[in-house]
C-alpha cells in the first residue's frame, strides 16, 4: 500500500494551499480529486478576489488556481485526478476508485477539504428542467463555454447570487430580476452595485412560488414573505424566464469527516469540530475550508496551510516553536478576512446601521442594490468638496475586507490605512494623474475617474467596463444611472485596456456636468430599447 | 447530538397538505407526503425515513435534499431540526459501480 507522508482529499483552494504547504516542510504529499482538473470551484471564478496582497486581491479566481498548480508540481506533490475517495478507514487510510479499481494509501495524516454543495429549496415546479444551481451555471459559462439559458432569474443575494448574476450578463444572458427572501442584500454592496447598475432589479423579502412550463421553465412566479416568511396573498409577480439559478446557500460536505468518526457540530450542516490547527477529535485527521464551516476561497487558503503546519508539527518536520510562528502569520492574515460587516458573528444581521467608521449605512444599497444618490456624497471616498481637475470617487461604503486600491495609486490619493476593511478614502490635497489602475484593480468595481471641469457643460466618467463586445471611442449611447435607469445622453471618449488592468477596460463617457455624481453605466445605442 | 426523542409523545394525526405530492428527494422520487407519512406510521428518525423510503439513498447520496428531509421531519415531530441525528454515513460515499467495487488491487 502507498504511503504518504499527508494524504489531502479534495485539490481545491484549501486542499491545494495545505498541500504545498506541507510539501514546502518537507512532506511527502498526495492529493485526491474525483474531478478530472484540480482547483476546485477557483477555475470558474472569473472575477477578481478581495482581500490585501497577501490574499491575492485583485487576482481572478482562475489566475490564483493557476498559481496553485504551478506552485504544487514545483514542490512536488502527487495529484491524483479522477481519484474518488470512497471512505477513510482506521488507522488513517483512504480508499479509492482509480480507474477502474479500487486501491489504498496509507497517510500519516489526512487533511479533509472536501469543500461543499449548493443547497436546493423545494418549490412547486423545482425538478423542472432549467432550474440549476448557480455553481452549475458558473460551471457551464466558465468551463465549458455554454449559455444555462436566455433570461434568467438569480435566487439569493449572497456573494455567489451576485457574483454569477454579473457574469450571466457577461455571457450575455438577460438577468430578470435578484431575489431573496431576506430582507436585506447577503452579499457585498459592491457586487450587487455592478449588477444594479446594468438595470438588473433585485427584490427583497421575495420567494418563489412556482416554477411553470411545458417540460422546461418557461415561468416562474414569486411573491413577497412578511416576517414569518410566508407569502403574502396578492403580491404575486410572473416573470417569464427559462432558467432559475438557486444561490440559497451551501452545506458543507463532510461525509468522511463523519464517516472516520469525527466528532461533529452543527454549523450550517455537520461540520467536524477542530483545533485551532484545524485537527479534528481524530488524531491527525484534519479539515480545511468549506468542509470546516462555509467561508471563501481567501480563507480557504489560509486554512489549509494552517492545517499543514498542524500535520508538519505533528509528524516532526516542524518544531513546535517554527509551527507556532507561521501558524501566527497565517491567523493574523486569516484574522484580516474575518473582520467587517460580513464576518461570521456579523452574518444575517439586520441591526447593523453604522460602518465601523460610523458612517450610516446606505439602506438603499441593501434594499435595492445600490446608492441612493442623495446619500453618496457622505461616505471618505466621495467627499462633497468641489475638486478641480480629475479625481477618484470610490463607492465603496460597507466594511470589507479589501485594500488594492490603496495599492494601486502611486501618488497616495488613496487610503485605506493598516486595518484592511475600513473604507477607502480620498487623500485631501492628493494629485490624480489619470492613470486609472485603482479603477482597474478594485474588485468590487466600485471606483469612478471623474472629471467636471474637462469642457465647460460637460463632465467626463471613467468607469470599469468588463463587457465584450468593448465600445469604441465615438460611440453613442445612453449613461444609465447606479439603478440601471436611462440618465443622459452620453458618447464614449475613450476606451483604455492594458495588461495591468488585467482584462477590466476603463471607459471614458462625456456626459452633461450635472450627470457627473449620476452616471455610473454605459448602454451603447443598438441596445437601447 | 440529538435528543432523545420521546415517542410516547402526541403529534397528531397526518393532515395531508398542499405539496404533499412535491418531490423532496430527486434521485429516488420521494414526496413531501411520503415523508410525512412516515413519521404518522412511527418512523421517527431520518434513518427509520430512510430505509423505508430510500429517500437521500439515491444517485446524490442525499447531497441535495437531507437537509430538506430533516426540515420535514422536524416540523412534523415539532422539534428543531437540530434535534435530528443525520443518517450514517457509510462507505462508499460515493457511487461506485459494482465491477469496479470488485476491483481491488494493492497499488496501481
Amino acid at each position: 500500500m502507498k504511503r504518504y507522508d499527508l494524504i489531502v482529499i479534495g485539490a481545491g483552494p484549501a486542499g491545494l494551499s495545505a498541500a504545498i504547504e506541507a510539501a514546502k516542510c518537507g512532506m511527502q504529499v498526495g492529493v485526491f480529486d474525483e474531478n478530472a482538473r484540480p482547483g476546485g470551484q477557483l477555475f470558474k471564478q472569473i472575477h477578481k478576489f478581495f482581500g490585501s496582497k497577501e490574499h491575492k486581491a485583485k487576482i481572478r479566481g482562475f489566475q490564483i488556481g493557476y498559481e496553485l498548480l504551478e506552485e504544487a508540481k514545483k514542490w512536488q506533490v502527487d495529484v491524483h485526478l479522477n481519484a474518488v475517495v470512497m471512505g477513510i478507514y482506521e488507522p488513517l487510510r483512504i480508499t479509492v476508485t482509480e480507474e477502474d479499481y479500487i486501491t489504498s494509501y496509507a497517510g500519516d495524516n489526512i487533511v479533509i477539504a472536501t469543500g461543499a454543495s449548493e443547497n436546493m429549496v423545494p418549490y412547486d415546479g423545482w425538478t423542472l428542467p432549467g432550474v440549476i444551481g448557480a455553481g452549475a451555471a458558473q460551471t457551464l459559462m466558465n468551463l465549458h463555454g455554454v449559455l444555462p439559458g436566455k433570461r434568467v432569474l438569480m435566487v439569493g443575494s449572497g456573494n455567489v447570487g451576485l457574483v454569477v448574476s454579473f457574469q450571466l450578463l457577461q455571457a450575455g444572458c438577460e438577468v430578470a430580476a435578484v431575489i431573496d427572501a431576506a430582507p436585506r442584500i447577503g452579499g457585498y454592496g459592491v457586487h450587487a452595485a455592478k449588477v444594479a447598475r446594468t438595470g438588473v432589479p433585485f427584490y427583497l423579502s421575495h420567494t418563489i412560488v412556482k416554477a411553470e412550463g411545458n417540460g422546461k421553465v418557461e415561468k416562474v412566479t414569486i411573491a413577497q414573505v412578511d416576517d414569518h416568511w410566508q407569502v403574502v396573498k396578492g403580491t404575486e409577480k410572473e416573470l417569464e424566464v427559462d432558467t432559475i439559478c438557486m444561490a440559497v446557500g451551501l452545506s458543507p460536505m463532510s461525509q468522511l469527516a463523519r464517516l472516520a468518526g469525527c466528532q461533529m457540530k452543527e454549523n450550517g450542516g455537520l461540520v467536524p469540530v477542530c483545533d485551532a490547527y484545524g485537527q479534528t477529535s481524530l488524531e491527525g485527521v484534519f479539515a480545511a475550508g468549506d468542509v470546516a464551516g462555509i467561508e471563501e476561497a481567501s480563507s480557504a487558503m489560509i486554512g489549509g496551510k494552517i492545517a499543514a503546519l498542524g500535520a508538519a508539527k505533528r509528524s516532526g518536520f516542524l518544531t513546535e516553536a517554527e509551527a507556532e510562528e507561521k501558524y501566527k502569520a497565517y491567523q493574523a492574515s486569516l484574522m484580516q478576512l474575518r473582520r467587517g460587516m460580513f464576518s461570521h458573528e456579523n452574518k444575517g444581521r439586520t441591526d447593523l446601521v453604522k460602518t465601523d467608521e460610523g458612517y450610516p449605512l446606505s439602506m438603499s444599497l441593501l434594499q435595492k442594490g445600490y446608492l441612493d444618490d442623495a446619500e453618496v456624497e457622505q461616505f471618505p471616498g466621495v467627499g462633497t468638496k468641489k475638486y478641480i481637475g480629475i479625481h477618484p470617487v470610490i463607492e465603496c461604503t460597507q466594511n470589507i475586507p479589501c485594500n488594492p486600491c490603496q495599492d494601486a495609486c502611486h501618488f497616495g490619493c488613496i487610503q485605506v490605512g493598516n486595518e484592511i476593511t475600513a473604507l477607502p478614502q480620498v487623500v485631501q490635497g492628493s494629485h490624480c494623474t489619470n492613470c486609472g489602475l485603482c479603477v482597474a484593480s478594485c474588485s468590487g468595481q466600485a471606483i469612478f475617474l471623474v472629471d467636471e471641469s474637462s469642457e465647460p457643460g460637460f463632465a467626463t466618467i471613467t468607469i470599469p467596463y468588463e463587457f465584450l463586445p468593448l465600445p469604441q471611442s465615438g460611440d453613442k449611447g445612453m449613461a444609465l444611472d447606479r439603478g440601471g435607469a436611462p440618465l443622459c445622453e452620453a458618447e464614449v471618449v475613450r476606451v483604455r485596456t492594458s495588461p495591468a488592468f488585467d482584462h477590466t477596460a476603463l471607459l471614458t463617457m462625456r456626459v452633461p456636468q450635472e450627470m457627473s455624481q449620476k452616471a455610473r453605466f454605459f448602454r451603447r445605442r443598438e441596445v437601447v430599447q | 447530538m440529538a435528543e432523545y426523542l420521546d415517542r410516547s409523545k402526541d403529534i397528531g394525526p397526518y393532515v395531508p397538505q398542499e405539496d404533499d405530492d412535491r418531490i423532496v428527494c430527486r434521485c429516488e422520487e420521494i414526496t413531501k407526503g411520503e415523508i410525512r407519512q412516515a413519521v404518522h406510521m412511527g418512523l421517527w428518525t431520518m434513518t427509520e425515513v430512510k430505509r423505508m423510503l430510500r429517500c437521500g439513498m439515491g444517485l446524490c447520496q442525499g447531497q441535495t435534499c437531507t437537509k430538506n428531509i430533516k426540515r420535514i421531519i422536524a416540523a412534523e415531530l415539532q422539534v428543531s431540526p437540530a434535534q435530528l441525528e443525520e443518517p450514517t454515513v457509510r462507505p462508499p460515499v460515493r457511487p461506485v459501480e459494482m465491477g469496479v467495487f470488485g476491483n481491488e488491487v494493492e497499488s496501481l
